[in-house]
């Protein structure tokens, strides 16, 4: 359907109309918002809420709001937060059982019916993000039945990026700045001389019902070759690339690498990389009784690798040093979530360079491995 | 988006299994039999895993060492709260169980070779399966080897069932790392019985577990006698939660332990195993 239907324009007002006919439809609204210095995602009642004319400047272990002349809505690039705040929540209760009288005991699926979000805005790369946790979480024998629920009923307007941040690399993870599938709606914003206007652009069935309901009108050329453009230009102001080698190979083949001694005397294990990782997607089990001591919930919550007892066995953690715990992180998101889950776990958002407390870059950190297994090749070869 | 025919988990909610025996091995070391109470878990093969729930305090994996019918049998060595608290389940108590998870010994692949069994203290209880299963089976394999180590006497698993396979037609060796005043046996560690364990290394089939400590030493010790690595399959041990693939706790390198192992070929296992911390 992508290519199918012609394309249309809406204006401010549209995106206004946007809100107002998702939340007809019974959906939470979910969009940026600017709240205690930064782009926060949180429930949107009216297009006033979203950031126009905020930018972000970013840099590692660096985030600042910015005032923009052009009063752009989409011109931040990725929050401390994504959309697994909402789909793969931080605390999730999967089952209770109650201790019957006679010692019957009889435990229950959670059957809370999942929120209908509506999530507008999605930059291209947590639109890929968004497709890493569906495999991870739906794609293997057991459907992760929380994720499930919220991932089937969200509708997704995903926003191509026209303003690409200093940490952001997705060109090079092959992830944006340009969305071509997985949304219900894509826009894409348009300032010039002619007008503050979004391209849209329809992915299914129900945003075409959606855009139906829009005042809109069909794109013209100038507004289509603008939106072009403008995405076009984006690819080439990245502020990182990662190098250009498979990245699988490079972490299987530098697991031993020196490196991760270097990296291990910066990183505090602190884990934010992980939090704000769009695909991260570790949890552990926490049990909760109540006072009786017969009705007792299973709940999950979100769990880092770099905590020590992530890995707790009777003889210790499996991975007690902080090269090992950041190593793990590395090569999981770079590497190995190809053999797991069959694509990488990285998608380019640089969230984890912005918010590591001590700067830590990813991307730096591939290149370094890079050079030093090229160094240390070019050693063998001598 | 989400494929429709993928099945929204069914292993995610434990069912009720009722405790119908309770057994202490060792003082730290129980074995449970659970039935259950209503509909019965798909069946389990050897080698594969359950999530016990011990109700308000939570669940853990645990191999199964015995498949009867709907019965499942767990032996349990207490190490946390959860283990404790399901070494002290009574008979007629319910625990919950999830599963089947995780790929299992494939006994089947020795077909017309030697079988040789190697466990390590608690690492017996996994592999009973396989024992019971070879022995029921004799035409199908060749000689049946089962070496067992543990650090006292003490901590010997099945002692009186072991006795049984010697005269079933397996070779059975045993040793301990620390006897005590009674002990008559051998003394050290698990791969000095390979010495004596009868087979022809390039037709065996090798079922190693225990510490891992104890399956690198007996794997490197059976590659040295001529066994092809991919003919040598471990289990593995590392924290779960899930059993479902989803909690990423269980990651060794490539592999998600409950979905890729708990058993694994050392073909695979050794270069992983191989890296500290991995």
């Amino acid at each position: 359907m992508p290519d199918g239907t012609p394309h249309s324009v809406i204006d401010k007002d549209g995106l206004d109309a946007l809100i107002s006919v998702l939340t007809g439809h019974g959906r939470t609204v979910i969009g940026p918002t600017v709240r205690d210095g930064a782009i926060v995602l949180a429930e949107v009642c009216g297009g006033d809420e979203l950031p126009y004319g905020w930018g972000v400047e970013l840099e590692a272990g660096h985030y600042r709001l910015k005032r923009r002349e052009d009063g752009a809505a989409f011109a931040h690039s990725a929050g401390p937060q994504s959309w697994k705040t909402f789909l793969h929540p931080q605390r999730v209760r999967e089952w209770s059982a109650e201790r019957r009288a006679d010692g019957e005991l009889v435990m229950a699926e959670d059957d809370t019916p999942p929120p209908s979000y509506a999530f507008l805005g999605v930059r291209p790369c947590d639109l890929r993000a968004i497709a890493v946790q569906d495999r991870v979480l739906t794609g293997g024998p057991y459907a992760d039945r929380a994720y499930r629920g919220r991932r089937e009923g969200a509708f997704l307007v995903a926003v191509e990026c026209t303003e690409p941040g200093a940490t952001c690399f997705c060109v090079s993870m092959g992830t944006g700045p340009a969305v071509d599938d997985g949304y219900d709606l894509a826009l894409t914003e348009v300032i010039d001389d002619q007008g503050h206007r979004f391209l849209v652009r329809v992915g299914s069935a129900e945003g075409e019902a959606v855009l139906a309901e829009l005042p809109c009108r069909f794109a013209d050329a100038a507004t289509e070759t603008a939106a072009r453009e403008r995405v076009a230009e984006a690819v080439g102001r990245m502020g990182r690339t990662m190098p250009p080698v498979d990245l699988q190979v490079l972490m299987r083949e530098t697991l031993q690498a020196e490196r991760w001694n270097d990296v291990a005397a910066r990183c505090l294990t602190c884990g934010n990389c992980t939090m704000v990782c769009p695909t991260c997607f570790c949890t552990t089990a926490e049990e909760v009784t109540d006072l009786t001591g017969d009705h007792a919930e299973r709940w999950r919550r979100w769990e880092s690798c770099f905590d020590l007892e992530f890995t707790h066995l009777q003889g210790g953690p499996v991975r007690a040093s902080s090269r090992s715990r950041y190593r793990q992180w590395c090569t999981h998101k770079l590497g190995t979530w190809y053999d797991q889950f069959g694509s990488s776990g990285c998608v380019g958002c640089g969230r984890c360079i912005v918010w590591c407390p001590v700067g830590i870059d990813i991307v730096e950190e591939a290149h370094a491995l890079n050079d030093e297994r090229a160094a240390a090749s070019e050693q063998a070869a001598s | 988006m989400i494929a429709p025919e993928v099945q929204v988990c069914p292993a995610g909610v434990p069912l009720p299994y009722r405790v119908v025996g309770h057994a202490i091995e060792a003082p730290d070391v129980a074995t449970i039999a659970l039935e259950p109470v209503g509909t019965a878990l798909p069946p389990f093969a050897p080698g594969q895993f359950a999530m016990v729930y011990a109700f308000g305090v939570g669940d853990i994996p645990v191999s199964v060492c015995g498949i009867e019918g709907r019965r499942l049998t767990h032996t349990i060595r207490t190490v946390g709260a959860i283990s404790g608290a399901l070494h002290q389940v009574r008979t007629d108590e319910m625990v919950g169980v999830r599963g089947p998870f995780g790929t299992g010994w494939e006994l089947p692949a020795a077909t017309g070779q030697d079988v040789l069994v190697v466990a390590g203290g608690i690492g017996m209880a996994p592999l009973r399966p396989v024992v019971l299963a070879a022995l029921a089976a004799p035409e199908r394999y060749r000689r049946l080897n089962v070496l067992i180590g543990a650090r006292t006497p003490r901590d010997l698993l099945y002692t009186q069932e072991t006795a049984n396979w010697q005269a079933a037609g397996a070779q059975v060796l045993v040793t301990v790392d620390r006897p005590d005043a009674e002990w008559t046996g051998d003394v050290g560690v698990v791969t000095t019985l390979l010495e004596r364990a009868a087979f022809d290394p390039h037709e065996t089939a090798a079922f190693v577990c225990g510490p891992e400590v104890m399956i690198r030493a007996t794997a490197r010790d059976l590659v040295h006698r001529g066994l092809a690595p991919d003919r040598i399959r471990v289990s593995l041990e590392r924290t779960m939660h899930c059993g479902t693939g989803h909690c990423g706790h269980c990651q060794l390198g490539p592999l998600l332990l409950c979905r890729d192992g708990p058993v694994v070929d050392w073909f695979r296992a050794q270069p992983l195993l191989g890296v500290r911390e991995l």
